[in-house]
Formats: C-alpha cells, sequence, structure tokens
C-alpha cells in the first residue's frame, strides 16, 4: 500500500497506545497510522500489552456496592457518542481534516517569508502542531531543538542530509541536532510538525522572527 | 516423570487460561447478540475493577476513577458490535475504551484516531484466527508476569502511571537511559514470544 521508509519510534508508539503524549503529537501518530499499515499493526502489540496490564488484579480496589445498577441505569440512557464527521478521502489524512476542517483548500496559510507559509493547529498548550509549506528546492532555517520535533511530509519530498522523506515518511529529531531540510525541486512540499519546546534557529534574524512563528 | 507432571500441569492451566480469554469473547458476542445481563455481570465483575485500578493509577481520585470504570463499562455494552476476536484480546479492547475515556477525562484533550480505526468487523471473524489471536495474547500475559521485575514495573508504569520517561526517572531513581534500555529489552522479550 505505501512505500514509507521512516516509521513512528517505539517510544512514540508506545506512548501513544500508553495515552501519555500531548494533543499535537497524537495528531502527528494518527495521521501516520492513517497512512502507515505497519505502524498500525505495531501499534496493535504496545496495545496488547496496555491490555495484558490492565487486566492485573489488584486486591486493594474494588467498585463502590451501587455500582453495577449505576452502570445499568447508565446502559438504559443509551449511548453517548458524539457523531462523528466523514470526509472525503483528500491528500491531508482523516484526522488532520478534522483539525483543518477539511482539506488543503481549507488550510489558512499565513506567510512567514521566502514563500514559506505555515498554519498553527489548534492543540492543547503542552506541545505545537503546525503545517508546513515549504516551495520547491526551498530551504527551512537551519535549527535545533531544545525538545523533540516530528515531521512527516503529506505532499512533495524533502532531503535532510543524507535522507530522503516522502508522502507518508516522519523525521523524528531530538534535542542537540541541528539539520537543514530542503524540499524537492519537483514539488512544492507540505508538511505536519509538531514539537514539544521551541525551536531554536541559528542566527539573529531567524531568532526575531522566532517570536512571529510561534515555532 | 516429576518433571513431566509439572509441564503438564503448566499446559493445562495454560490452556484453562486460554480458555477463560474465549470465554470473555464468547460473553460480548452474547451481550451484542442478546443484551445478555448475566454476560455483563461477569464480564464487569472481572473488569470494571481493573479499569478503575487503571484510572487511579494514572492519577484519578477514587470517585472519578468509580465514575469512569461504569462508563467504559457502559461503552463496552454499547459497543460489543465493534469488537473483533480475531484482532484483539477483550483486555486489549476494554484498555483502548480505558485508555482513550482517560484522555478525555484526565487530561481533557481531544483525542485524534486514524483512518479506518480497526475495531469493527464487517462479518463474523475466522474461528481459527480468533483462537490464534486469543492463544497470542495468552503467551503475551505470560511473557509479562514472566519478566524480571524492574522491566515488568517500568512496563506498567508507562502504561498505568501517567508518567513520561523522564517523570519515571525522576520518581525511581534510575537515569533516564536505564529506563529506556530496560523498557527496550523487556519490548524485545516480548517480541521475541509473540513471534
Amino acid at each position: 500500500m505505501s512505500n514509507i521508509k521512516h516509521h513512528l519510534t517505539d517510544d512514540i508508539l508506545m506512548a501513544y497506545s500508553a495515552g501519555t503524549l500531548p494533543e499535537a503529537f497524537n495528531l502527528m501518530v494518527a495521521t501516520h497510522l492513517s497512512l502507515c499499515d505497519t505502524c498500525h499493526a505495531h501499534l496493535a502489540s504496545f496495545d496488547a500489552v496496555g491490555g495484558e496490564v490492565l487486566d492485573t488484579p489488584d486486591a486493594d480496589i474494588a467498585m463502590d456496592t451501587a455500582s453495577f445498577a449505576a452502570t445499568m441505569a447508565l446502559i438504559a440512557g443509551g449511548p453517548t457518542d458524539e457523531i462523528k464527521v466523514t470526509r472525503p478521502k483528500g491528500t491531508l489524512p482523516a484526522p488532520l481534516q478534522d483539525y483543518v476542517g477539511g482539506d488543503l483548500d481549507q488550510i489558512r496559510w499565513k506567510p512567514v517569508g521566502l514563500g514559506v507559509k505555515q498554519a498553527i493547529l489548534p492543540t492543547s498548550k503542552d506541545a505545537s502542531a503546525r503545517l508546513l509549506f515549504i516551495p520547491a528546492g526551498a530551504a527551512m532555517p537551519d535549527h535545533g531543538h531544545k525538545g523533540t520535533e516530528m515531521t512527516m511530509v503529506l505532499q512533495g519530498a524533502f532531503q535532510d542530509d543524507d535522507d530522503y522523506f516522502a508522502r507518508g515518511d516522519v523525521e523524528t529529531a531530538d534535542s542537540d541536532h541541528f539539520h537543514t531540510p530542503v524540499a524537492d525541486i519537483h514539488e512544492d512540499c507540505i508538511c505536519l510538525a509538531v514539537t514539544d519546546a521551541p525551536l531554536e534557529f541559528k542566527g539573529l534574524l531567524p531568532k526575531i522572527a522566532q517570536r512571529f512563528l510561534r515555532i | 516423570m516429576a518433571r513431566g507432571a509439572v509441564t503438564g500441569e503448566v499446559r493445562v492451566n495454560n490452556e484453562d487460561k486460554t480458555k477463560k480469554r474465549l470465554l470473555w469473547v464468547s460473553h460480548l458476542t452474547r451481550i451484542r447478540d442478546n443484551q445478555d445481563k448475566a454476560a455483563f455481570a461477569e464480564l464487569y465483575a472481572h473488569f470494571a475493577p481493573r479499569v478503575k485500578g487503571f484510572l487511579i493509577k494514572s492519577g484519578a481520585d477514587a470517585s472519578l476513577a468509580e465514575e469512569c470504570a461504569q462508563e467504559v463499562m457502559a461503552t463496552c455494552w454499547h459497543k460489543a458490535h465493534m469488537f473483533d476476536p480475531s484482532r484483539a484480546s477483550v483486555a486489549t479492547w476494554i484498555f483502548t475504551i480505558a485508555r482513550n475515556r482517560k484522555i478525555d477525562v484526565l487530561r481533557k484533550q481531544r483525542r485524534p484516531e486514524p483512518e479506518e480505526l480497526t475495531w469493527g468487523p464487517e462479518e463474523e471473524p475466522d474461528q481459527a484466527d480468533v483462537l490464534a489471536l486469543q492463544q497470542e495474547s495468552e503467551l503475551l500475559g505470560r511473557a509479562l508476569a514472566d519478566l524480571p521485575a524492574a522491566q515488568r514495573d517500568l512496563i506498567q508504569k508507562a502504561y498505568f502511571g501517567d508518567l513520561s520517561h523522564s517523570e519515571i526517572a525522576a520518581e525511581t531513581g534510575l537515569p533516564l537511559g536505564t529506563i529506556k534500555s530496560r523498557i527496550r529489552l523487556a519490548l524485545e522479550r516480548l517480541r521475541h514470544v509473540l513471534k
């Protein structure tokens, strides 16, 4: 189904399974899983570990006395699920479309200079998610990280040092990793990028830009 | 002689445990097809306290955990038709429901879900696949129980406690590198079993 070469790390998949990631990273994982059968299968084994951990008895914990009756009353009240909007398939996988409100044509881009554009997505504050538009052949500013940054290609491709990232590929960069992704010459590149700390840019101008970019 | 007897006993024990897993599967089928309250009561007696424990260890107070565990069990009733026993054990399925509830209620965040989420079989799964999956779950459960205590403890902390690896480091006093390598080691052992 896909030619994805750069996958999610065990750390990230396990934390997704455990439910301990910030919302922005959950969005990244859900978006990647929508395109990647390999990671989907991998996640199933992490969920299986979670199931076994859950199924460990603990003699100290019991339900309240009226608990079962209360649950039957909840059941009688019917399901409480919100209705999910089903969206037509597009360039953006469904979980991203939910945040954008549609496909590519619904993204509200803000120019950030040199043809680069971005759109910040509404997530909880413990990490941030944004879409990036990098014109074909253009470079992102040279930057390092305080925390973890993950970047996934949705359209086009980019080259970072020796590695080539195409649709569905995820680059995971930890702190003290300096890199300069360059968009492939053939097509404008659109990426989802999430980070749990502000990026550090080398040089003064990018530092000023950073305050406006909110990255 | 004695050794053979012990091995035989262990095997019977494992078969019993797989039977137990298949029993939970048939309970969910009875709930789905017949709204069977007796089956639900048994499922509840086993899993509701485990879900409550999971939520308490994730940072909920006892009354919130009680309330959420009831909601999780009610969801099991309503979503019984979505359960696919050729893809997960009942414990795993309930774990994912409890985990999603934890994100909603404890962390107050949206939970983005991937496209075509696996739950939701179109037709009855093949019985051989169901048996294979439930046996595999039993092997995994045993492998987890057999892990060295230090490794098992960290795996449980990673799932139960709402802790990042660096927070586990602070709580246990272990260096981050040790935690990561113990978890990696544990996962390798578990994976070896699932081959």
